[in-house]
C-alpha cells in the first residue's frame, strides 16, 4: 500500500533520541499546573493518576508495535524502545508521588498497602518486571544476552501489561468507560500476540522449526 | 388588568411535566434573543449555570463545629461525587446547570400519619441553621462544609412515623433528560440514587437536610435544592437532590451496597480501624491543601463520637460496616 510504504519512508527521517524527551512533556506540563493551581481540588490525586496513565499508554504503544507491523505494515520498531523505556520513566515518577505526596512516607501504611492491597500488589509487581526490561534495553545488552535470551527476557512486557492493567481496572470504583476501554485494548493487543505464539507453537510442531533472531524481530 | 386565579394552582396540574421543566431554558432563551443587549447575566446560558443561588436567612446552632476551617467553596463546588452527572469529579460541576430544582417537592410516604406530597416551601424553615461539619468520603479524601439546614428530624416530627416504622430510606431525582449520568452505554449505578437511616439515626440532632452552604443555596452540583448531611458516615450516605423519603420496618437498600455489597455496608460509619476491602480508612487526604497537604487520620465517627457513639452501643461494627 502506497499510504503505509509513504508513512514508513517518513518515519525513517525522524530522528529517535530527542523523542525521549518530547514523551516526558506531560510531567513538565502536569507539574505546571499542578503549582498553578489548575488541577483543581485535589492535585496529587491527578498527577499519580496521570502519571499512571502515562506509562501504561507507552507500555500499550510499545507492546502494539509488532501487531501493527504485522496487520498493518506499519513499522515502528525504531521508536519501541523509546516507548518502552517511557513506559518505565513514568512508571518510576507515578511511583514516586504515590510514595511521597500520597503516602508521603509513611511506611506502616505502604506496608500494610503491600500486603494487603491487591491493586497495589499488581502496580508493583508489574513495577518489578520493568526493571529488566529498562536494564537490558541498550544495544549492548542485546548483544551481551543474545538475541533468543533476550526476546525470552523482554517477554516480561506481557505479564507487566496484564498487571498494569488489573491495578488500574482494581482501583475502580464503579465501570466507567475509560478504564473499560484500556482493558479492551490491552485485550487486543495482548490477544493477537498469543495468536501469534499459537499458530507459530503449531507450524513449529509440523515443520521444520522457525528462523529465529532475525535482528529487525528484536 | 390583572388576572387571578380563584385559588392557587401549581404549574404541574396544568402544563406537561417536560413543557414546565423546559419554561426556564425556554424563558432564558427567548430573554436572551429579545433584550440581552440589556440583561446579559441571562444571555449567556450555554454550558453554564445560569442559577441565581439566593441567600438564605440563618441563625447559629450548638452543633456546628465552629473551631473548623471550612474548605474554600471553590474545591467544595468544583469536586463532587454525583453520579448523575458522571463519574469524574469536575462532572457534575460542568453538567449539572442543567437540573431544574423549581418547583421541587418531596413525596413522603410509608408509615406515617401524614404521608403526602410536600411542596419544598413548606418543609423548609424560614430561618435556618449555620452548620461547619466534618465530610469524610469512603475514598479517604475529607472536606470542612459550612452547611445551612435544618434538622431531618423536624420533617419526621411533622409527618408523624408510626410506631412501627424503624428505618427512613430516600430517593434521588432520576430525570436523564436532565442528568447525563442516568442515560448512555455505560451507568455507574442503578437509579434512582437510594439510601437509608435507622430511624434513631435519622432523629439525631446532628443529621441535616441541607439546602445551602457558605450561606446560599445548593449550588445544583452540590445536591440542590436539597439534601442529606450525616456528618459521621461516609459521605455517599449523605444523599442528593432528595424526592422522596419513606418510613419502612425494614432496612431499605441502598445504591452502593447494591453495587458492592462486599465493599459498602448500609451503615457507613467513619471508621479508621473498618478498611475498605481494596483500601486503608486509617487516613485522609486534606482536600484544598494543595499538592504538599498533609495527610490527616482519620477520626472514629468523623470525630463524632461523643454525639454518636451510644447509637451503636453493643454492636460489632466491624460486622455491621
Amino acid at each position: 500500500m502506497a499510504i503505509i510504504d509513504s508513512t514508513n519512508a517518513a518515519l525513517k527521517r525522524i530522528p529517535v533520541l530527542p523523542l525521549y524527551f518530547v514523551a516526558l512533556t506531560p510531567v513538565v506540563w502536569l507539574f505546571y499546573r499542578a503549582f498553578d493551581g489548575a488541577l483543581g481540588a485535589d492535585p496529587m490525586r491527578v498527577l499519580e493518576h496521570e502519571f499512571g496513565l502515562w506509562s501504561l499508554r507507552f507500555m500499550l504503544a510499545a507492546l502494539a508495535v509488532t501487531p501493527l507491523r504485522k496487520y498493518a505494515g506499519l513499522n515502528l520498531i525504531r521508536f519501541r524502545r523509546m516507548l518502552g523505556l517511557s513506559a518505565f520513566y513514568f512508571a518510576i515518577i507515578h511511583l514516586s508521588v504515590y510514595l511521597l505526596l500520597d503516602r508521603q512516607l509513611s511506611w506502616g501504611e505502604i506496608g500494610a498497602d503491600l500486603y494487603k492491597r491487591p491493586y497495589i500488589i499488581f502496580g508493583m509487581s508489574a513495577f518489578l518486571l520493568l526493571i529488566p526490561l529498562a536494564l537490558t534495553s541498550t544495544d549492548r545488552a542485546v548483544r551481551k544476552l543474545g538475541a533468543l535470551t533476550w526476546r525470552k527476557i523482554h517477554r516480561l512486557a506481557y505479564p507487566a501489561a496484564v498487571l498494569m492493567i488489573l491495578h488500574y481496572l482494581w482501583l475502580v470504583k464503579s465501570w466507567t468507560t475509560e478504564p473499560l476501554t484500556y482493558a479492551f485494548l490491552t485485550a487486543v493487543i495482548l490477544g493477537l500476540r498469543l495468536l501469534d505464539f499459537k499458530r507459530r507453537g503449531n507450524s513449529a510442531n509440523k515443520e521444520k522449526p522457525a528462523a529465529i533472531g532475525r535482528p529487525e524481530m528484536l | 388588568m390583572v388576572f387571578r386565579p380563584a385559588q392557587k394552582i401549581l404549574p404541574s396540574e396544568i402544563t406537561p411535566k417536560s413543557v414546565y421543566l423546559n419554561r426556564r431554558t425556554l424563558l432564558a432563551g427567548s430573554a436572551g434573543a429579545a433584550i440581552g443587549s440589556i440583561m446579559p447575566s441571562v444571555a449567556h446560558s450555554a454550558g453554564e449555570n445560569t442559577r441565581v443561588l439566593q441567600k438564605l436567612e440563618t441563625r447559629p446552632s450548638e452543633y456546628s463545629n465552629e473551631d473548623l476551617e471550612p474548605t474554600a467553596k471553590e474545591y467544595i463546588t468544583s469536586y463532587n461525587n454525583f453520579y448523575e452527572f458522571g463519574t469524574g469529579k469536575e462532572d457534575p460541576a460542568r453538567n449539572a446547570h442543567t437540573l431544574t430544582v423549581k418547583p421541587w417537592s418531596i413525596k413522603i410516604d410509608g408509615l406515617v400519619n401524614k404521608p403526602g406530597e410536600y411542596a419544598y416551601e413548606d418543609l423548609v424553615p424560614a430561618v435556618q441553621e449555620d452548620r461547619i461539619y466534618r465530610f469524610r468520603c469512603v475514598e479517604a479524601w475529607s472536606m470542612v462544609v459550612p452547611w445551612v439546614g435544618f434538622q431531618l428530624s423536624e420533617i419526621l416530627d411533622k409527618v408523624e412515623p408510626l410506631g412501627s416504622a424503624k428505618y427512613v430510606a430516600f430517593e434521588t431525582l432520576v430525570r436523564p433528560e436532565e442528568m447525563p449520568g442516568q442515560s448512555g452505554l455505560f451507568q455507574a449505578l442503578e437509579w434512582p440514587y437510594v439510601e437509608g437511616l435507622r430511624l434513631d439515626e435519622a432523629m439525631h440532632p446532628l443529621t441535616l437536610m441541607a439546602t445551602g452552604l457558605y450561606g446560599e443555596e445548593l449550588p445544583n452540583q452540590n445536591g440542590a435544592p436539597i439534601r442529606l448531611v450525616v456528618p459521621w458516615k461516609y459521605g455517599f450516605k449523605s444523599i442528593k437532590s432528595i424526592v422522596r423519603i419513606t418510613l419502612t420496618e425494614q432496612e431499605p437498600p441502598t445504591s452502593w451496597n447494591i453495587a458492592a455489597p462486599r465493599e459498602y455496608g448500609f451503615y457507613s460509619n467513619v471508621n479508621p480501624r473498618v478498611d475498605h476491602p481494596r483500601w486503608s480508612q486509617a487516613s485522609e487526604r486534606i482536600i484544598g491543601g494543595g499538592l504538599f497537604a498533609k495527610r490527616k487520620p482519620t477520626l472514629r465517627f468523623n470525630g463524632y463520637e461523643e454525639e454518636v457513639g451510644d447509637l451503636y452501643a453493643g454492636m460489632d461494627l466491624t460486622k455491621f460496616y
